[in-house]
């Protein structure tokens, strides 16, 4: 059985590929925006260069381009009480699923066969379970072998950040450019609640100690990171009741000491995991309340609305997990990279990106003018490549994006069972997928049936595919300018 | 005396292999075991026995 395919249709697809592969070809570069395409206004061309190709450090990047994380690394320095290590590591992979752990032999052979398969792959991360500074001969070797194999793969580490400032150098040696450490708080009578120990020095320590300890390590390695230029993404667990609040501190010094993204991520807690947290019935947050905190804390250190939490083996683009297709017993052994595949994707994605940065550019701002002071919630259905291409029934998760006098941004997403199977559509499913799409005001699709779209509408949620296959912000523009009678786009282009 | 690993609560993260001044700690066949002729109970090493210390699943590394 093949999975549902999440590769950017038309761009990937075996005649639109082609098709696109000719155009870009002779797009021709006369623009001066050649090779810097989608290049924010405000941002530095060397901080840009590194992460275009990021999917989880650059939004605009997240629907061309594909990470994949191996598990290499499952010794974990730290017990943090949103994970419970029998199963898997909370931080960076959601519970309950065991991941695969891989040799990093395994590691080589699982990155080359993705790469030959997944054009869009450009990251290579190493996340949980377990700790990558910590295990860190496993890491090493892991990005040694696949950087000789396949030289412009970006390789990307997640820590907690206890034995961090040990291999930053050893980092930076081998081009490291984007770490991830998860920081829950920055005062140590915080940290105690979340932590219940950690091993350092050759001990165990626990307590407001060992909260002290971590929080020191943490912030040095934040700093020796800014100070060689490498970005550093912060990811928090939002724990109500615990670090709510506190985040908002955390947010401010981080901030000062240099991170580049501020990520905060829900607590999952069932008593199912087995973790510390599901067991005492701590309770994570909902999507109102995180969305409520990740405003309050904008304008502090950039956040990161659009990651996915992803588990610790998943590949693929962020919005669809293909890891259940790169299991080990299903990759042959001895592939060798052949870089055909992802050389072609990146000439398309190169041309399509200026297009794609031109007309949402335009979309921002004319929702920007149009100085309604109303804000809509649009949940768009999509397979990649920054537009609304997906079918509302083959819709897994749907990305919600708001659009209001601030432009229109990415907000979050929303996952749902997808509805249409096999051609058939189930009313539970659809039920769910309804309950899920609370609060938004249209739905955005490629194409719905009327039953679906009706009974939407009898929730109150607008869907429509009328504006399948353009540009996500520029769909979004258009809906917006209906909505509040505001001139459409084109009369201002 | 020396310090052994209850293979079926073991989530076979490792951590005790490397942790361990005294090599006792490999990965034999499905499980990590400890050689208790090495073992020394990290006596001479540690204040506390490492893999105990660094296990994250209790009464995992217990005195055999
Ligand atoms: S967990 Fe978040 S940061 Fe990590 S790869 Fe997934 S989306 Fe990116
Ligand atoms: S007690 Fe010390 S010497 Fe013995 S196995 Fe554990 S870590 Fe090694
Ligand atoms: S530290 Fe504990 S869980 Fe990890 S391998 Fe050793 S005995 Fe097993």
């Amino acid at each position: 059985m093949s999975a549902p395919t999440i590769s950017l249709e038309g761009l990937t697809s075996a005649t639109g590929f082609d098709e696109l592969l000719a155009t870009a070809r002779s797009g021709g570069c006369a623009s001066s925006t050649c090779g810097v395409a989608g290049k924010p206004e405000d941002m530095d061309p060397a901080v840009w260069d590194k992460i275009k190709d990021h999917p989880c450090f650059s939004e605009e990047a997240h629907h061309f381009f594909a990470r994949m994380h191996v598990a290499v690394a499952p010794a974990c320095n730290v017990q943090c009480n949103y994970c419970n290590r029998k199963y898997d590591c909370a931080n960076e992979s959601r519970p309950g699923v065991v991941s695969e752990k891989l040799t990093p032999d395994q590691a080589l052979r699982k990155v080359i066969a993705v790469a030959n398969e997944v054009p869009q792959l450009s990251v290579l991360g190493i996340a949980g379970p377990g700790d990558a500074c910590y295990d860190w001969k496993k890491t090493r070797a892991t990005f040694e072998s696949v950087a000789r194999e396949i030289p412009d793969i970006k390789l990307c580490v997640s820590t907690n950040g206890l034995a961090l400032p040990d291999h930053v150098a050893e980092l930076a040696d081998m081009n490291v450019d984007h770490v991830t450490i998860t920081i829950n708080m920055v005062d140590p009578e915080v940290g105690a609640k979340i932590y219940p120990w950690i091993f350092y020095d050759h001990r165990r320590y626990g307590g407001i100690e060992a909260a002290r300890i971590l929080h020191e390590r943490q912030m040095l390695g934040l700093e020796m990171l800014t100070a060689r230029g490498i970005l550093t993404k912060i990811n928090s667990v939002m724990i109500p009741g615990v670090n709510d609040e506190h985040l908002i501190d955390v947010n401010k010094l981080v901030k000062e000491r240099g991170a580049f993204l501020h990520n905060v991520m829900p607590l999952i807690s069932d008593p199912a995991h087995g973790t510390h947290y599901g067991l005492t019935g701590q309770r994570g947050p909902n999507a109102t309340e995180l969305k409520a905190l990740q405003d309050r804390l904008d304008g502090g250190a950039k956040l990161m609305r659009h990651c996915r939490q992803c588990r610790a083996d998943a590949v693929g683009l962020l919005g669809g997990d293909r890891g259940q297709e790169f299991t080990l017993d299903r990759i042959a052994g001895k592939d060798t990279y052949d870089s055909s595949k992802r050389e072609a994707y990146r000439q398309v994605v190169a041309h399509e990106r200026r297009d794609h940065v031109a007309a949402r550019s335009a979309a921002i701002g004319m929702v920007k003018a149009a100085g309604s002071g109303k804000s809509l919630l649009v949940a768009v259905a999509t397979k990649g490549g920054g537009r609304v291409n997906e079918h509302f029934g083959h819709a897994r998760e749907f990305q919600l994006f708001e659009a209001s006098p601030k432009g229109i941004r990415i907000v979050g997403h929303r996952k749902v069972e997808q509805y249409c199977v096999g051609g058939w559509g189930e009313k539970a499913t659809l039920d769910g997928v309804i309950a899920a799409l609370e609060g938004i005001d249209i739905v955005l699709c490629a194409k719905i049936g009327n039953c679906p779209k009706d009974q939407l509408a009898e929730a109150g949620i607008r869907a429509t595919d009328a504006y399948g296959h353009d540009y996500i912000e520029t769909a979004i523009s258009a809906v917006y300018a209906t909505a509040f009678a505001i001139g459409p786009l084109a009369a201002t282009a | 005396m020396a310090f052994k690993i209850i293979a079926s609560q073991c989530t076979q993260c490792g951590a005790c292999e490397f942790e361990c001044p005294s090599v006792a700690i490999k990965f034999k066949g499905e499980a990590y075991v400890i050689d208790p002729n090495k073992c020394t109970e990290c006596k001479e090493a540690a204040d506390t026995q490492q893999c105990v210390s660094v296990c994250p699943v209790p009464k995992t590394c217990v005195p055999a």
